[in-house]
């Protein structure tokens, strides 16, 4: 009662706020009640808006001890009944790993933020950075899928944190926002909606005792308190939630459900954006903050002639390959401007056949629309 | 004619993969026993565990809701379980490496905000389910798999530790007291705030053994030889209370709970409508 009323307030109103101030705000439209974090730049002030507002949807906010046991608390939370988020950078989001590997095999609902800043190891702890793209797929071990996504605006921070926690009550699967430090600290104008016409999607519960961790794609949940006297562990387990380590076929069928709920919804997850695609002969693949100057470098190019297209990724994981295989088709050369060395041009590479070569910037600045410019032209000739 | 108590199990995965002579199979009959005389609805207790053999006490055997997380992190994983359900007995069980090893830190930070969980620590002095390597509880100059000179790390007074650290009641028994340790584990229960009480156990198959005790009835013996009560501590010398087991309850004061003070300031922010 108390959240519908503190949102409705916020209803049309317009702000100027930075992306991590989004981030926290999206959550709380999505019905975020619980938030466990620890201070780190650039990612501490989402933790600050979220201990600030908690209270006033009657949800609750802990600064945990560290990261471990902020991604900890955020599970058990979620059996509990809670909608939860945690908001970290490049150290913390190491550290959260294994028990992004825990919520992956036990189906837990979450949304991890990763403001993306210069690594490795505490690197250039105040400059941003896209380098977590590879860590967000494969940080933690054994086989599983993963859903990331990237805005490259304020507005957008907001509309995908909605949509993070979106993806991960249908798909029952940890959701990572991987921002970088750029989005998280730049400040845009932002419109709040109305949220009574947001389209929020509600955790699929069982209505009666069923198995919770099989027998379907994606089982629905059986919460703490329902009185069901569930099971949940990180161990292999039956469809019915019990362990059983030693059964080749159950660790099989298990694993291949967890991958194969996301890998075979790509279509529905995966999310971009197509511009001056049509005539193109060239074209640019970004995401991000970097997608912003890269915009800018194909509206310079196209002035001067060059026929160049712009796709940028908005979800990057599960990749977009079918995009990527239909747009490499029809042109000579692919560019990828990020700020790391090069992770998803690798990753495109292995889908197209014509050149994709990096435009890579390290060192804690944006690219700037000129050099992205100068590199294509480089190439081009 | 089934058991009055294998109400509060999950019969189908018994028998349980306790080693013969194993202390976990004590804790859980106590834990049953403990359910049954508090009159306490299963339904309204949640048990968090870790990894390692006394994580396996409760998950999956004790018929209520149970969270097997990651190694060390059950107390991270039950504060988030406690703040949204507030009313259920949140209960962790771990052993010695789990909650004073790898989770040492969530140990002290729960006993510091003085959350609303019981903490049964379950010490064998060994990382068992690995087969036996030095725990952070283990005792100087014994020998293990990864101490096989002797260890030379003095031992964490783990009890004392988390007295220390602002848990509201802390006591040690062993599972050789099997009735003091129900009464303690009933008051850790019912005790509003952080609880904690660290049952000494024995491991026989990765412990005992390599210090000459084979049978769990060895260490159980060595338990009643070396056990002191707390309060006939000034009865001795200091240098006489050396390895012994002082045993008993350590602390048991009242302080502010946490939930219940994030519960506090959800009803004083108010929200004016438009």
């Amino acid at each position: 009662m108390k959240r519908t009323v503190y949102l409705k307030t916020l209803k049309n109103q317009t702000r100027f706020i930075q992306g991590d101030e989004a981030a926290a705000s999206g959550a709380l439209f999505a019905g975020c009640n619980f938030f466990a974090g620890y201070p780190i730049t650039p990612a501490s002030e989402i933790a600050e808006l979220m201990a600030g507002e908690l209270p006033k949807v009657d949800g609750y906010y802990i600064q945990m001890e560290d990261e471990i046991a902020s991604l900890g608390a955020v599970i058990g939370a979620v059996w509990a009944g809670g909608k939860a988020m945690t908001a970290t950078s490049g150290p913390g989001f190491s550290l959260m790993q294994e028990n992004i590997g825990y919520a992956c095999m036990t189906e837990t609902p979450c949304v991890i933020v990763n403001v993306q800043r210069s690594g490795p190891s505490t690197g250039q702890a105040t400059k941003g950075a896209q380098g977590d793209i590879m860590q967000a797929r494969w940080g933690t071990h054994g086989d599983h899928e993963m859903i990331a996504v990237s805005p490259n605006s304020i507005q957008e921070t907001f509309d995908l944190t909605i949509k993070a926690f979106n993806l991960s009550e249908k798909y029952r699967h940890p959701v990572i926002v991987l921002m970088d430090g750029e989005i998280g600290h730049i400040r845009e104008r932002i419109v709040f909606p109305d949220i009574k016409k947001l389209d929020i999607v509600p955790r699929k519960l069982a209505q009666e005792k069923c198995d919770p961790f099989g027998g379907m794609k994606i089982p629905p949940m059986i919460e703490f308190g329902m009185k069901h006297q569930v099971h949940v562990t990180g161990s292999t387990h039956k469809s019915n939630g019990m362990r059983d380590v030693s059964t080749k076929e159950v660790h099989d069928e298990l694993v291949r459900r967890l991958c194969d709920k996301i890998a075979t919804s790509r279509d529905e997850i995966v999310m971009f954006e197509e511009k001056f695609t049509n005539d193109m002969e060239f074209l640019v693949i970004s995401y991000g903050a970097s997608s912003r100057p890269s915009k800018g470098a194909v509206l310079a190019l196209r002035k001067d002639g060059m026929k160049i297209g712009l796709l940028r990724l908005i979800t990057l994981w599960p990749f977009p390959d079918k995009i990527i295989k239909k747009c490499s088709a029809r042109v000579k050369k692919i560019f990828v401007p990020e700020m790391n060395l090069g992770q998803i041009s690798r990753e495109i590479q292995r889908f197209c056949n014509v050149d994709v070569i990096p435009v890579s910037k390290i060192g804690g600045v944006p690219h700037t629309i000129s050099e992205i410019v100068i590199k294509i032209r480089e190439a081009v000739g | 004619m089934q058991h009055r108590l294998l109400k509060y199990l999950r019969r189908e995965l018994l028998p349980t993969v306790f080693c013969s002579g194993c202390g976990g199979g004590t804790i859980l009959n106590l834990f049953c026993h403990i359910i049954d005389e508090m009159n306490l609805e299963p339904n309204d207790i949640i048990s968090v565990t870790g990894i390692g053999c006394s994580s396996w006490i409760p998950s999956p055997y004790l018929a209520v809701d149970t969270l097997h997380t990651t190694h060390g992190r059950a107390i991270a994983f039950a504060t988030g379980v406690k703040i949204m359900q507030p009313d259920k007995k949140v209960i962790v069980i771990a052993g010695d490496g789990d909650l004073a090893g790898i989770g040492g830190n969530h140990l002290i930070h729960a006993a510091r905000r003085n959350i609303d969980l019981t903490v049964f620590l379950v010490n064998n002095n060994i990382y068992g389910m690995t087969g036996g390597q030095v725990s952070p509880t283990t005792p100087i100059s014994i020998k293990t798999t990864t101490t096989p000179y002797g260890n030379i790390e003095p031992p964490f007074k783990i009890a004392e530790l988390v007295a220390a650290a602002g848990g509201v009641y802390v006591a040690r028994w062993t599972t050789y007291h099997v009735v003091q340790l129900k009464k303690a584990m009933k008051e850790a229960i019912e005790k509003i705030g952080f609880s904690f009480v660290e049952i000494c156990s024995q491991c026989p198959t990765s412990y005992g053994r390599r210090i000459g005790r084979h049978e769990g009835i060895d260490l159980l013996k060595d338990f009643k030889a070396n056990a002191i009560n707390i309060k006939n501590t000034s009865k001795y010398k200091k240098e006489e209370l050396e390895n012994k087991l002082i045993l008993g309850k350590i602390v048991e004061k009242s302080r502010p709970e946490f939930v219940e003070g994030l519960k506090q300031i959800n009803s004083k922010v108010k929200i004016k409508e438009r």
